[in-house]
């Protein structure tokens, strides 16, 4: 584990990946975003965490643009973040999203959900893609179940097919947005530990999460949000054990009390 | 009792028939593609098509189909001089402005029941076409539209059938098909009420079948959640 870090140190030294300059998001009259500055280096996992509409997940979805924001700029690579459009498109297949609800596509098997980006926007050939895609649900322990339908497949089975179609991509930087929220507990540690897999292979990942344990184990820093605000942002380990803000220490106090 | 029958051969009960059976046919790929295309544009992020749909589904359903049909007739081929591709075929002709009439008019309803199918796909679905870099054009395509066409396969199978006794109107243009000839028959003959029956269960044997295959296929290929 720490051969790994220090080599994670060294890929994230060579350049921001993400990088977002003051943020402004309103739903209606709710300022969801306020002033967000963020900066995520290649190679870094940053956990994002928070209470309930403290607007990390609205923060995760606009750095592919699912949500727009009103003021303030989000780039990629360099690149500002187009606005619609095929170049939208072109830089939302470089990030990788996994979502709560998994959202496989219903109407085409396991194989046919991983290999629908790779043949129509990657222009593979379909044989490759095939061959890419077994490769990754093998990678994800769900290679047996292949041709199956995402409904015949257990909530931790499809999140990690979830994940396996967002990495057909071969995508610069994964969003995770509270990807075990809606398992069952004993399908929680299937999918964390794709994800811990992921993190130690060096991909740039922003999880937002409430599992803690991934947090600690996982990740570079930890990021906590509050009431549309980045609060505080430290490694994990001095975030758990010593957080600044009392913003934070109340959220930890609540939810660390065991 | 049906001895009168073998009186017509141009048409023939059958030949009549085969000429719903026709109209019925092309109106329904022809309003099937327009009504698709139709309910693209009104789930469009362009507002102009969004205004274009809304308007055309809004007007074109309210309007009575015979006004329709014979507009495509009085209107267009007689005042405009649309031949629809057979200026000196009068059959072929008005048979096409009838199809162009009833596709015009049914669409608006299969755009209806399509994008009733389009409010039951998940948002998610949508969301994760989006993110994996399908194009707007792409995501109807591939991962909403062939949702929501299995959703809206019991309301499709009800258009068709309005459809399919819809072409019945195309008679006030002088279509020949079974309407036309149930007129005639009625206008010659003594048995009235045999000569309904007759027709009244020609259309049965064309429609029954109809819903029933396609609630049989709703079933099958009802996309499981």
């Amino acid at each position: 584990m720490t051969e790994v870090s220090v080599a994670k140190e060294e890929v994230a030294a060579t350049g921001d990946l993400v990088v977002l300059k003051s943020v402004n998001k309103h739903f209606g009259a709710l300022h969801v975003l306020q002033d967000i500055d963020l900066t995520i280096a290649r190679g870094e996992v940053v956990v994002v965490i928070g209470p309930s509409g403290s607007g990390k997940s609205t923060l995760c979805r606009t750095i592919n643009r699912l949500e727009t924001i009103d003021s303030g700029s989000i780039t990629i690579d360099g690149k500002p973040l187009p606005h619609e459009g095929k170049e939208l498109a072109r830089l939302r297949a470089d990030v990788g999203m996994v979502f709560q609800s998994f959202n496989l596509f219903a109407h085409k098997t396991v194989l046919e959900n991983v290999t629908l980006g790779q043949v129509k926007v990657r222009k593979k050939d379909k044989k490759a893609a095939e061959e890419r895609a077994r490769a990754l649900l093998d990678r994800v322990g769900v290679g047996a179940q292949a041709e199956k339908y995402p409904a015949q497949l257990s909530g931790g089975q499809q999140q990690r097919v979830a994940i396996a179609r967002a990495l057909a991509m071969e995508p610069k930087v994964m969003l995770f947005d509270e990807p075990t929220s809606a398992l069952d507990p004993e399908m929680i540690n299937e999918v964390l530990e794709v994800m811990q897999q992921l993190a130690r292979d060096g991909m740039t990942m922003i999880v937002v999460t409430h599992e803690m344990g991934f947090a600690r184990s996982a990740a570079n820093r930890v990021v906590f949000m509050a009431d549309g605000r980045v609060v505080e942002q430290a490694s994990p380990d001095q975030f758990f054990s010593n957080p600044r803000s009392d913003r934070a220490k109340d959220f930890l106090s609540k939810i660390l009390h065991h | 009792m049906f001895d009168f029958l073998s009186d017509y051969d141009d048409p023939s009960l059958l030949g009549a028939f085969w000429v719903t059976v026709q109209l019925t046919v092309f109106s329904a790929i022809g309003s099937l593609i327009w009504g698709t295309l139709l309910a693209a544009m009104r789930v469009s992020p362009v507002p102009l098509m969004r205004g274009f749909g809304t308007a055309y589904v809004n007007i074109v359903r309210n309007i009575p189909l015979t006004v329709i049909i014979v507009f495509t007739s009085l209107g267009l081929a007689d005042i405009f001089g649309v031949a629809m591709g057979a200026p000196d075929d009068f059959e072929l002709k008005y048979f096409r402005l009838a199809v162009l009439g009833l596709v015009a008019y049914t669409a608006a309803f299969v755009c209806e029941a399509i994008r009733s199918g389009i409010n039951t796909v998940p948002v998610g679905q949508a969301e994760a076409a989006r993110a994996l870099g399908l194009s707007f054009s792409q995501v109807l395509r591939l991962v909403v539209l062939p949702q929501a066409f299995r959703s809206v396969i019991g309301p499709l199978a009800n258009v068709l059938i309005a459809l399919t006794k819809n072409t019945t109107v195309a008679a006030t243009i002088g279509v020949a098909e079974a309407a036309l000839l149930m007129k005639e028959m009625i206008e010659n003959e003594a048995q009235t009420l045999l000569i309904g029956a007759v027709f009244a269960f020609g259309f049965v044997v064309l429609t029954l079948p109809t819903g029933l295959i396609l609630n049989w296929l709703s079933k099958r290929l009802a996309v499981k959640r």
